[in-house]
């Protein structure tokens, strides 16, 4: 199998998918010419030529409002967001307009529009630019929202999203760009709303997502290591639809759960995990839930400290060791 | 800055101590090693050991005082210094009243199995755990949830979590380890005290099961009757049923047969139905059979109402409903309140036969052993049969020896015609 980068797959999903369809454009600054603002883009205005491939104005809310009246027409429009950070500029075409018209429209318009984009922290670029919305995005019914982990993920999940009829935001991720990993070449498709299982294990659960998976994976591998622990690594790979059955199942298993997310941590996706697994799942807990986020602050500029406000392996362990206790 | 004392855990079952005799005054000069106070235990009297050197600024807990673990006993400072005031924690405890009567009863003059003096300060045991407030156990959900599906009674197992959490290794190590009964079985050679010696209030049940029956026993004048029924048709009936039924979750036990029969016998001999009201007796229309259930601390009868009206499968239903309520102690007052006659079984404990209390206002109890394989003389043959034993606790005021008999042979042909139940 291929190994190729994150940045890779995403490329190749998008390019697969516009070789397939017709409808399907990618839209965004910089996506165009200037072959990406993180190279994801690279190479395809050469094949697809300008009218699939668009550069737009500096202006969120007006493209991105382009975009969802295009997909509510029948385009299939792929959007790229320089940074998620810039969502907010979108905000009411993003939340208010994709994410409400199917069922205002009693189910005759829909939306199938994808925005994506990088969206993390740890890369020292200030407060403004290092936005995880995705709990803020998946509080509203009627969108999805992917953060995808690993290479092979990123490009099955996007195929998944472009073909999705509901607006899908797809949150990835500028540390993870240039990890490698085995990817099928040709269709490979991994549908929304499904968990993957990282690693398996008997002792503790990790339910995490995104870049966390990584630092996630490493801790575990300290624990078998160090402890004697078997830390089972649950990667949600989609926040909503939320896959609570999976968890669950990890949960009835190892009776212990650990939360780690690149997310602040009031009224976060693990905030609304822990709730719903105390809830279905109460009776199989040995342990409090822990979690372990962002520390709640705004990105801190300084890189040896934004270093440790996010999650990474030290944390984790540190983490995991407590709701082993 | 000073040093303070607190209250050590001196023996595992401690949450209170006695300060009994402050052995230095305020203004001591004190060094490690001295002996400060004794503390008496629910156990045992002891020495309490100084670690510090430096004087006594203030002692916090009067001798004769109760002082909760961990709760400062004094303060060990240079003179001068300021002493830091009684932490909100009291050392005493009046709430903790009827525990006072404890030491009293205990030998608490038993030599003190003290360590030896450790030649170097070593850090007080004491604050390892905090005093867990009584009544409320630490227990995570799984370790709850694995307690009660093994029977397993929390407050017996000892937390190994934070704050002395009860967790699921806890519970498996419990439930691993041998069982009391089976441990005094098998440790013939252990010595030490056969149980912890405390002395337990009086629930409101048990002073209720106190009340009741000794009013009964030294009132009502017992007398006894006793018969054998030969059970081998209803063990066979019941396997045929269970084997049959099984499918459809229907488990019959033995005793639900013994209750559809004694309302049954009810019917026939209903002089049994009834109660002493002093200048008259009460006979009653309907047959509301309790049965005594073991719970915790003691026992209940929860009523099948209207035994003599409901199938023998309606009747195991109810029965099994009615236990398991009884068990969670989550019976209604109406449910165990209006029994016209009792059934007290002990068979599946293995008791051959014995003979109960007559439970007032009732006017008897059926007492029931378990089945027994033994020789019975079959015509001229000696042949291996099964045999119950019953036993009829009479009021006579109510009941007469013969009615007590016809009683018990209608029951006996109802349970040795078991498919008669069925009808």
């Amino acid at each position: 199998m291929p190994v190729i980068t994150y940045r890779e797959a995403v490329r190749h999903a998008l390019a697969e998918e516009l070789e397939r369809d017709p409808n399907v454009v990618v839209m965004g600054e910089e996506v165009a010419q200037f072959n990406g603002a993180y190279k994801v883009t690279e190479g395809l205005l050469a094949r697809f030529g300008p009218q699939r491939i668009v550069d737009t104005p500096i202006s969120e809310a007006g493209f991105i409002g382009v975009g969802i009246g295009a997909s509510m027409l029948g385009i299939r429009p792929v959007m790229e967001l320089m940074f998620w950070s810039f969502y907010s500029v979108a905000f009411d075409q993003i939340l208010n307009n994709a994410a409400n018209v199917r069922y205002m429209s009693g189910g005759q318009i829909h939306c199938p529009i994808v925005i994506r984009g990088p969206a993390n922290g740890g890369t020292n670029v200030g407060a403004t630019h290092s936005h995880t919305p995705e709990n803020v995005l998946a509080n509203h019914p009627g969108v999805k929202v992917v953060v995808p982990s690993t290479p092979a993920d990123a490009k099955g999940l996007l195929k998944s999203a472009i073909r999705d009829n509901d607006p899908v935001f797809f949150l990835e991720n500028t540390m993870l760009y240039g990890e490698k990993g085995e990817v099928p070449a040709g269709e490979h498709v991994v549908p929304l709303g499904l968990a993957d299982v990282k690693r398996p294990g008997t002792d503790l659960t990790i339910v995490t997502y995104g870049r966390s998976v990584l630092h996630s994976l490493a801790a575990a591998e300290v624990l078998e290591r160090e402890h004697k622990v078997s830390a089972e690594v649950l990667d949600l790979r989609t926040i909503r639809p939320l896959d609570i059955d999976s968890v669950l199942r990890s949960v009835a298993k190892t009776h212990r759960v650990l939360i780690v997310e690149e997310q602040k941590p009031f009224a976060s996706v693990g905030s609304q995990l822990a709730y719903m697994i105390q809830r279905e799942a109460f009776d199989e807990l040995d342990a409090p839930i822990h979690r372990l986020a962002t520390v709640d602050a705004p990105a801190i500029y300084s890189p040896p400290v934004e270093i440790e406000q996010l999650p990474n392996p030290r944390r984790v362990l540190q983490a995991a060791l407590e709701t082993l206790a | 800055m000073a040093n303070i004392i607190e209250m050590p855990k001196l023996s595992d079952t401690m949450t209170v101590g006695t300060l009994a005799k402050w052995l230095k005054k305020e203004g001591d000069v004190v060094k490690a090693g001295d002996m400060l106070a004794e503390v008496e235990t629910d156990k045992a009297t002891m020495e309490l050991e100084c670690f510090f050197d430096g004087t006594i600024l203030k002692i916090y807990a009067p001798g004769g005082s109760q002082v909760a673990l961990g709760a400062p006993l004094c303060a060990i400072g240079k003179p001068g210094e300021a002493v830091p005031a009684p932490a909100p924690k009291a050392p005493t405890a009046p709430a903790a009243a009827p525990a006072a009567a404890a030491p009293a009863s205990a030998p608490a003059s038993a030599p003190a199995p003290s360590p030896a003096p450790a030649p170097a300060p070593q850090p007080p045991p004491a604050p390892v755990a905090p005093p867990v407030p009584a009544g409320r156990i630490k227990a995570s959900p799984l370790a709850r949830k694995l307690a009660a599906a093994k029977g397993l009674d929390l407050a017996r197992i000892t937390g190994s979590g934070p704050g002395g959490r009860i967790r699921r290794a806890d519970v498996l190590a419990a439930a691993a380890a041998p069982a009391p009964a089976a441990r005094q079985l098998g440790s013939v050679l252990s010595k030490g005290p056969i149980q912890e010696e405390r002395a337990v209030a009086v629930s409101n049940m048990r002073g209720a099961i106190a009340r009741r029956l000794l009013e009964s026993k030294t009132q009502l004048p017992h007398f006894y009757v006793e018969i054998e029924i030969d059970a081998a048709p209803l063990t066979a009936l019941r396997e045929q049923l269970n084997a049959a039924l099984e499918g459809d979750g229907v488990k019959l036990s033995v005793n639900d047969f013994i209750l559809k029969a004694s309302a049954e016998a009810l019917r026939r001999v209903p002089q049994v139905n009834a109660s002493w009201e002093g200048n008259q007796i009460r006979y009653f229309s309907a047959a509301h059979v309790s049965f005594a259930v073991a719970i915790e601390d003691g026992l209940i009868t929860p009523v099948v109402r209207d035994a003599h009206l409901k199938s023998l499968f309606a009747i195991s239903t109810e029965a099994k409903a009615l236990g398991k309520r009884a068990k969670e102690k989550k019976l209604a007052p109406a449910e165990f309140t209006g029994g016209t006659f009792c059934v007290s079984n002990l068979g599946m404990m293995g008791i051959p036969r014995f003979s109960a209390i007559i439970n007032p206002p009732n006017a008897a109890i059926l007492a029931v052993g378990t089945v027994v394989r033994k020789p019975v003389v079959r015509g001229e043959r000696i042949e291996i049969g099964q045999t119950l034993t019953v036993t009829l606790s009479c009021d006579h005021r109510v009941i007469d020896g013969a009615v007590g008999a016809q009683y018990l042979n209608a029951l006996k042909t109802l349970l040795e015609s078991p498919a008669l139940l069925l009808l």
